[in-house]
Formats: C-alpha cells, structure tokens, sequence
C-alpha cells in the first residue's frame, strides 16, 4: 500500500509541501527563523537551536530506525566523501555565521518578514549554481575519498541500537548539563 | 494560554515534532527531509530559463535534475508554514537588519545585504560540496546514523562557531 503511494507523483508534491509546512511552522516556534538566535548559538551564549537538534535526532533515530525495520522504507544515507565533507562543511560553517540562517531556516526567515534573508537565499542559488559550474573540474577531488554510503553501525559493526542508545543517552547528557548551568 | 499564539515553544517540544515529521517523510513519501538540493535544482532551473536546454548538458545537473520535485515542494512549505506560525503568535514582522548584526557592524542595510549575499554563496556551495546541510545531513543524516552526516554536522558547527566568535563575538 506504501508503496503505491510512493508512485503517485502528485500526491507526493503534496505531501512535500504540507510537511515542509509543519517543519517550517515548528522551526519558527522553536526560534531558527530568527539570525539573533542561531548567531548566539554559534556564539555558544544559547543553546536553544542545539537542543532543537539533538531532540530531533534522538526522536528520528529511534523512529525511522523502527520504520526501516518493519516497513517498506529504507535507509538511504548519503556518500561518506570525507574530504569535500570536511572542506564543504567548514564553507557552509563560515557562510552560517554571516548569513545567520542555514538553507532551510532562511526561507523559514523569509516567510517571517526578513527581507535580508532574501539576499541570503539569493546567495544561496548562486553558490549552488556555482558548484554545479566548477563541478566538472572538481570531481575527481569529489570522488577520491569516497567511503560510499556507510553508517556507523556498519562501520563498526555493531548493532545499530546500541549506537541508537549510547548517542542517546549522550545527547540526553549533554541536553541535562546544559540545562543545569542554565544555557 | 493558547500554545498557537505564544512565540516560543521548548525547544524539546519543537525538536520531538521535527523529529516525528522525519518519520512522516520516510513512511509516507520514503523520503529523507533536506533543502539545500532544491537550491541545485532551482538554480539550474533558472540557468535553463536564461541559457535553454545546454544547461541539461552540464554534468551536475544530470545528477540532480532541474525540476520540481518532493524536497523542492518541502522548501516552498517551510516558508508558508513559518509565515502562518509568525502570523499566528505576532512575530511577523519586517526585518532589514538584525540586532546581533547591528552589534557588530552597525545600522547600515547595504551591508547586510551584501553579507546576506556573500553567506549564502558560501552556504550554498559549502553545502552542495558536502552532500547536504543542516537538515540533509544535520537531522536527516545523523538519524540514519550516516558516517558522513555526523562528519558533517561536526564541519558545520566547527566552522560556524569558529566564524562567529571572530566576527561578533568581539575578539
């Protein structure tokens, strides 16, 4: 039955939409529409955006982990290239900070009347637009250090659980601490 | 007091919810939420609109196609559904410059504009080079347990914060 649904082109877009709706209404609720917020979290001044995240991941390991378990869906972890991983994500990190909004929350900022995260999003497409243009001579950079799409579990090989529980009660850890010194 | 009209809830509640719209995406749609491939396919669909269909060529675009497609739908929802959450508690306003920013490099629009601009194109690029984004690999990635999400999740906040404390933090 999922799988019919899956095919069902229309329905799909739709439903796209209405979960970028919830997800777009909670990261507004929860402040990651707001530049102040995430600044003063790469800041380390509040942990509100943190806290966002490792709720989010601990509420999405457990249940996706069940659904791929019993349900038709399946894992589909992205390539471990750990090379442009590690140059990419301290790119994006610096864009991060002076953008103050991530790709997701600035259109989030948009919707809320932040005209300056127009520009961000602008910003965005053309750094997109960009890679895709130098992308032919960066390949082979791209692809050197490929690991392929492996999770942690399978690169320990260890059940996944245990790794579910132990991030867990980590980020749980962290979450508490962080609580008590009053961040 | 009425949850829908108060402007923050606990970041707890928000991220649970998040968490259980990562689970929707898988069951209903076996998809995993990201954003930063919309912006690919968006700027490939504007490249086509001014170039015609050399763009297709490109070997990028092979890959990811431009089109609308389920993430692309995603994106478009987020900013409606922030526009209804800040409508609904009283948030919405416009915003031209924001205060943090003004600590640190005044009142001036241009600038911020210009500093919006230039974050993004590293943004964007940044994320195209490595795979995903905050919500691609940062949500989405660390809760399939993705080696290469959590790598960099890690990139992303090593460069964030090292960034921000040299430019606001008054160092």
């Amino acid at each position: 039955m999922l799988e019919e649904l899956y095919k069902k082109k229309r329905k799909q877009l739709l439903l796209g939409f209405l979960i970028g709706i919830g997800f777009g209404f909670l990261l507004d609720r929860g402040g990651a529409t707001d530049f102040n917020i995430i600044v003063n979290q790469l800041l380390l001044r509040d942990f509100r955006v943190l806290k966002i995240i490792f709720t989010a991941v601990i509420t999405g390991m457990i249940g996706v982990h069940l659904i791929v378990r019993y349900l038709p869906p399946e894992l589909q972890p992205k390539p471990c290239q750990w090379k442009p991983i590690i140059i990419g994500g301290l790119i994006f990190g610096v864009g991060f900070a002076i953008l103050g909004l991530c790709p997701g929350t600035a259109t989030g900022a948009m919707g809320t009347g932040a005209v300056h995260a127009v520009f961000g999003v602008i910003g965005m497409l053309l750094g997109a637009g960009i890679f895709a243009s130098v992308y032919t001579h960066i390949e082979d950079f791209m692809g050197e250090s490929d690991l392929g799409p492996v999770t942690i579990p399978e690169s320990l090989s260890i059940n996944a659980w245990w790794i579910i529980l132990t991030f867990s009660i980590v980020l749980i850890a962290i979450m508490f601490f962080l609580e008590r010194v009053g961040l | 007091m009425n949850p829908f009209s108060s402007e923050l809830w606990s970041p707890y509640v928000v991220g649970a919810g998040i968490g259980v719209l990562l689970w929707l995406g898988f069951l209903l749609s076996n998809k995993a939420i990201g954003c930063s491939t919309a912006y690919a396919r968006t700027s490939g669909m504007a490249e086509k609109f001014v170039r015609g269909d050399k763009v297709k060529e490109k070997p990028y675009y092979k890959k990811f196609i431009p089109k609308i497609d389920w993430e692309w739908m995603l994106v478009l929802g987020i900013v409606v559904g922030a526009l209804i959450s800040s409508l609904l508690s009283g948030s919405f306003r416009i915003e031209r410059v924001p205060q943090v920013w003004e600590n640190s490099f005044g009142s001036s629009q241009i600038l911020r504009f210009a500093g919006a601009l230039i974050g993004g194109i590293l943004l964007g690029f940044g994320a195209r080079m490595a795979g995903g984004c905050t919500s691609g690999h940062g949500i989405s990635g660390t809760s399939q347990l993705s080696l290469g999400s959590w790598l960099a999740f890690l990139f992303f906040f090593i460069g964030g914060i090292l960034t921000a404390v040299i430019i606001y933090g008054g160092i």
